[in-house]
């Protein structure tokens, strides 16, 4: 199986603090992991690192075969990335910020693209509207339009739920499941929702304080530590782990 | 370097300035206002002092400084305007190259300072009959000397905006200001003591505005002054790229890209 994400003895130290400690890991196309971990874990920071945004204190990390962040250009053109975080400029037209990014992914035909995008995530109703009168819903749909644009190989995803209400998210997993099926595309996806990454994940990574604590098919490691849910394993292993945590 | 990439993001300002009409005050409105309180100021000291001079030693000043100072500020502001839309990470994570995206800036730059400087010299001639092109052929070497000053000012802000995020905003509005009292704007450079006039002679700047006093007072272009204005140019254009190279490693290194936005 062709491995797309590799990644060795990654470390990143802020002002002396390790946010990434000595991770170790590595993905084979067409899976689907959700990157799991309690605030602070250090998921941004290695999507950072994966997307060649945040240089690696030490460790290597090899996406699609590419060294990064030295090829992190010739990378880039091949991968996408989405986040309730970031945000398409509010005061252009959903259709101009589209037309905009297709041309710095330099996408053949970008009108045709934009309208294969709209009809599949559903945004033609406002494809002309003004990008700062949308919803929160319509927004990360809008989003996730710009990040197939390119018909990325890996998808890096940043909480792509985590403005939005059940329904919006419902819908937004709908169809990244569908995209996912269809193009073997490979989905790296941080959350702290639980039936969001039971839903979508095919493998989950869980880390806290920087370190890898589990890898494995969701089921597979819940069971390990004889829970019911990833939640309940969450929790339980979130807890064990903090310092000075009451047993 | 992508043409198309650069074309992409020239596209996106030319966005807003189709819909958003404050837009346009920069182009139009303070420079306007400018050329109004110089142009009849200078108007009241001609006839006043009896010198005819005042006028296109004012107003050639004004209009060449503004050319410096908004082909800067046409920088910085399309950047932090990156940064208040919470756009940088989406450009930061596609194949744009930095060198791209200091193009693209740079050209905006121009076109706006294009479009501003016509208006001006058109609002100057039409409401003083100052016709800026007396300054003759010594206007495009000249030009350029702001020009390239004002791009090299221009990327170094946009680096420590990289650096510093948002809360350096002021800096972005205010360090090309901290050029019109030491650049020799206004008057000449003999008015400053001495002992500060060699410092000061290490800005283009400086040498613009002399040279432009030489011409409009009849005097020819120095032609070893504009040789000195290109060399002062390329070496704080290519010293500005290297403080951008620098400030934007040292983002990576610090996770600020990942900040960048709030
Ligand atoms: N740019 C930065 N500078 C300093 N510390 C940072 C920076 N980014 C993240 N951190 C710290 O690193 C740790 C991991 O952060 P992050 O990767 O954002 O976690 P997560 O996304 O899992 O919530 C946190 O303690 C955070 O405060
Ligand atoms: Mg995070």
């Amino acid at each position: 199986m062709e491995t797309v994400i590799d990644v060795q003895h990654l470390t990143k130290i802020f002002d002396g603090n390790p946010a990434v400690a000595d991770v170790s890991f590595s993905v084979t196309r067409g899976e689907v992991v959700g990157f799991l971990g309690p605030n602070g874990a250090g998921k941004t920071t290695t999507i950072g690192m994966l997307l060649g945004v945040v240089s690696p204190t030490s460790g290597a990390i090899r996406v699609l075969d590419r060294p990064m962040p030295r090829f992190r250009r010739e990378v880039l053109a091949r991968v996408n990335f989405s986040s309730p975080y970031v945000s398409l400029p509010n005061n252009l037209s959903v259709r101009e910020n589209l037309t905009v990014f297709s041309h710095l992914y330099h996408v053949t035909d970008p009108p045709r693209r934009i309208r294969e995008l709209a009809a599949l995530f559903g945004i033609e109703p406002y494809l002309d509207r003004i990008t700062r009168a949308l919803s929160s819903g319509e927004v990360a749909r809008v989003n996730l339009a710009k990040a197939f644009l390119n018909d990325p190989e890996i998808l890096f995803l940043d909480e792509p739920t985590a403005a939005l209400d059940p329904d919006a998210a419902d819908q937004v997993r709908t169809q990244l499941r569908r995209m996912q099926r269809e193009r073997r595309l490979t989905i790296f996806c941080t959350s702290h929702n639980m039936l969001e990454v039971e839903r979508l994940a095919t493998r989950v990574i869980f880390v806290h304080r920087g370190r890898i604590l589990a890898d494995g098919p969701p089921r597979d490691i819940v069971a390990a530590r004889g829970k019911a849910s990833l939640e309940e394993f969450f929790v339980s292993l979130a807890r064990e782990t903090s310092d000075g945590a009451a047993s | 370097m992508s043409a198309r990439r650069i074309g992409a993001l020239l596209l996106r300002h030319l966005y807003v300035w189709r819909r958003h009409w404050p837009a346009w005050t920069d182009l139009f409105y303070w420079p306007l206002l400018d050329l109004m309180v110089f142009g009849f100021l200078a108007t009241y000291l001609a006839r006043s002092q009896n010198t005819p001079m005042f006028l296109g030693l004012l107003l050639g000043a004004l209009i060449l400084w503004d050319l410096f100072f908004r082909i800067q500020q046409g920088i910085s502001v399309s950047f932090l305007q990156e940064m208040w839309t919470r756009n940088l990470l989406n450009l930061f994570v596609s194949p744009l190259a930095m060198t791209e995206f200091l193009a693209a800036m740079m050209l905006f730059g121009l076109i706006k300072i294009a479009i501003t400087a016509t208006m001006m010299a058109a609002v100057a001639w039409g409401l003083y009959e100052f016709d800026f092109f007396t300054l003759g052929p010594a206007l495009w070497p000249l030009a350029v000397g702001v020009i390239v000053f004002g791009w090299a000012v221009g990327t170094v802000v946009t680096a420590i905006l990289l650096r510093f995020g948002p809360s350096a905003e002021t800096l972005a509005w205010s360090l090309a200001f901290l050029f019109q009292p030491f650049g020799a704007v206004f008057y000449p450079l003999s008015v400053f003591p001495e002992w500060l006039r060699p410092a000061l002679g290490l800005l283009p700047l400086t040498h613009v505005f002399e040279a432009m006093r030489a011409v409009l007072g009849g005097g020819g272009l120095d032609a070893g002054r504009i040789a000195w204005i290109f060399v002062l140019d390329a070496v704080y254009l290519v010293g500005a790229f290297a403080v951008f190279a620098v400030m934007f490693r040292g983002s990576m290194a610090r996770g600020a890209l990942l900040k960048a936005q709030d």
